[in-house]
């Protein structure tokens, strides 16, 4: 007890989260190596890892800068449809691992661009104006990518948002994005080890980003953005930075998503699966990594482990979102909490550990 | 003269947007939040009307009635279920727990009623008006819509302006601590925005299913973004603002469907609310303080 104590927070949220991961890869491994690793669940792996990264991007945005995203599912999108086509195209000629690496370098790239585009309009407004735009800009992308045709022949690249024949086509060209249909024949590339390695690398880059200089500035104007700005930090800089960055780990995890299918349709990434995610970071904890990973994998695993239960997930989620925020921003029950926690720090004769306020409740 | 087909069709599916739009301006003038579930009180009041006009056979005015009561007792029950502990919380818990309500509400419906799509049978029953010597034929159902929403929105402005309760709104909305001491029921004034835009809401779904007759439980989930949009189109707040941002969404939204591209036209709308919130983040009419709710 008192060893824990003296170990500093970031480095508890350090252990927890590698231990949490490291865990979910061992448990797994050690299930396919028994050979019960059902191809149901073993075709659930990646999409586990897609969703954790998103997890922690969306956690950058809502907890630690402490803006509303409901479009997060548009930068995984964005991400997935960049990093396919190029996989698929240029990429086919190229050695399959330079391909994969050049998607998801290129993938997170577009989704950043992207990330910039929609935040520098954004961040200009605050609370429900930039929830709705964000919903907007994911909306628009949808929809836009839903009815992007792109085909190629031997007179160049051609373009259409309205269908196959518009595309002008001489009889040997090569359709490559049909609207709603997407993008199809991708090659699959899917590797556990891979995604794991995405969550290291984004637990990695986020962590640090957390206890860095910049991170303390994000969180300061999470707390108080008047008080942020007279102490001089740089309000669009680093509200952008918080953005971008989520918006490039949510374009890593769409490439890994995007590679584990065939095919790639812009209606996977709707509105449904930005709200799904936000569900994965409000029951995790605001602001907590560790229980965004936790979550993410519950979320995932939990409906199909459960037959029948798929019917009322959504419904259960909609109360899990409702519950929790009375629960843990009301300012009543915030005060009935902090009563009975005082009620049992003083029984335990001032013992108490911390106050804990975003990370769990009873 | 096709034109003014989609023109008129624009302007009837606008003044379905401005009547869900008033709600929702109402709401976030009063209550300084979004109510995002705000769309899916559409959709329920859709249900009523469905089991007891379209299945039930009551006389449609009554069902219509019987949809507003409904919607009204759901509106207010929400409000102190879901929004009036959070009173005081910062504005990210609201939104979320908004939408967590705008959850339960569509999958609860999918659960009760099925995700299979219900056939809507118009509520209004009259023949469509013929112009030019039959060149032009406008529906009942787009003249009726059109028709109520101006009237809806003319008493709303007799109501927000000229009686006590209206009064006591845009006290509330301008101030509410001061209103508080000033002896304004504030909870209750509260309770009576979310009664009043819910029942414009089952007004609104009525009328729109009468139009676009298929009814399933995301039906509400679009008009009400985009009511929103319209909301923030005219000016958050302002009365008129919103009745003019849903119909020039409306048209907008018709005519890019007629004559740009049926997929995109979600998108066109939605830029326009990216531009709006851009160039003039207090909308069209948002600067006319003197009708704010």
């Amino acid at each position: 007890m008192a060893k824990k104590k003296k170990m500093s927070k970031s480095a508890r949220t350090y252990l927890t989260s590698f231990l949490l991961v490291a865990i979910f890869y061992g448990a797994v491994e050690a299930i396919r190596l028994s050979g019960n690793l059902s191809s149901k669940a073993a075709g659930l792996l990646i999409p586990v890892c897609a969703y954790i990264m998103m997890a922690i991007s969306l956690n950058l945005v809502v907890g630690f800068l402490g803006e509303l995203s409901l479009g997060h599912a548009a930068f995984m999108s964005a991400g997935a449809f960049v990093g396919v086509f190029f996989y698929n195209t240029a990429g086919a000629s190229l050695p399959r691992w330079l391909a994969v690496v050049l998607a998801f370098l290129i993938g997170g790239l577009a989704a950043g661009i992207f990330g910039m585009i929609v935040g520098v309009p954004v961040l200009r407004l605050s609370g429900d104006y930039l929830a709705i735009v964000t919903l907007a800009f994911g909306e628009i992308l949808k929809n836009v990518l839903n009815s992007l045709y792109i085909g190629v022949d031997s007179a160049g690249v051609h373009f259409s948002l309205k269908d196959q024949f518009s595309l002008n086509m001489e009889p040997t060209g090569k359709v490559l994005m049909k609207g709603a249909m997407g993008i199809t024949g991708i090659k699959k590339f899917s590797y556990f080890s891979v995604g794991i390695l995405l969550i290291v690398l984004t637990l990695l880059f986020v962590l640090n980003l957390m206890n860095s200089r910049a991170g303390r500035a994000i969180t300061a104007i999470r707390d108080d953005d008047i008080a942020a700005k007279s102490v001089g930090i740089n309000l669009t800089r680093y509200k952008l930075m918080a953005f971008v960055s989520s918006a490039v780990i949510a374009g890593f995890a769409g490439v890994l998503y995007a590679l584990n299918f065939a095919s790639l349709v812009a209606k996977k990434f709707d509105y449904n699966l930005s709200i799904n995610i936000l569900v994965m970071v409000v029951l995790g904890g605001m602001g907590s990594i560790p229980g965004a990973i936790v979550a993410a994998i519950v979320l995932t695993v939990l409906p199909e482990l459960l037959r029948g239960f798929s019917q009322y997930r959504m419904f259960i989620y909609s109360i899990v979102l409702i519950v929790m925020m009375l629960f843990n921003r009301a300012p009543a029950f915030v005060a009935w909490r902090q009563r009975l926690g005082l009620k049992i720090r003083n029984k335990k004769d001032g013992s108490g550990v911390s106050s804990g306020n975003a990370k769990k409740e009873g | 003269m096709q034109f003014l087909s989609y023109l008129v069709r624009g302007i009837s599916l606008g003044s379905v947007y401005a009547l869900i739009a008033l709600g929702y301006t109402m709401v976030y003038g009063i209550a300084k939040m979004l109510n995002f579930a705000h769309g899916d009180i559409i959709m329920v009041g859709g249900y009523v009307v469905f089991f007891a006009f379209c299945q039930g056979g009551m006389n449609p005015w009554l069902a219509v009635i019987l949809a507003v009561v409904a919607c009204t007792l759901l509106g207010i029950t929400i409000e102190k279920v879901a929004y009036k502990p959070l009173r005081g919380a910062p504005s990210l818990a609201v939104l979320i727990t908004a939408i967590g309500v705008s959850y339960f509400l569509q999958n609860g419906a999918m659960l009760l009623w099925s995700s299979e799509p219900k056939s809507f049978t118009s509520v209004v029953s009259l023949p469509a008006l013929n112009l030019f010597g039959g060149s032009l034929q406008i529906s009942a159902e787009t003249l009726v819509t059109i028709a109520v929403s101006v009237v809806i929105m003319v008493v709303l402005i007799w109501f927000v302006n000229k009686t006590r309760p209206g009064h006591a709104m845009q006290a509330v909305s301008e101030d509410r601590g001061a209103a508080q001491l000033m002896g304004i029921n504030v909870n209750g004034i509260i309770s009576l925005t979310f009664a009043i835009g819910s029942g414009l809401a089952a007004i609104a779904g009525a009328l729109l299913l009468s139009s676009y007759p298929t009814l399933v439980p995301t039906t509400g989930a679009m008009p009400g973004i985009k009511a929103f949009v319209a909301a923030v189109f005219g000016g958050i707040g302002s009365i008129p603002g919103a009745f003019l941002g849903g119909i020039l969404l409306g048209i907008i939204e018709n005519l890019s469907k007629a004559y740009i591209s049926t997929q995109l036209s979600d998108a066109i709308v939605f830029i326009v609310l990216i531009v709006v919130l851009l160039v003039k983040p207090s909308g069209l009419l948002g600067k006319k303080q003197t009708v704010k709710v």
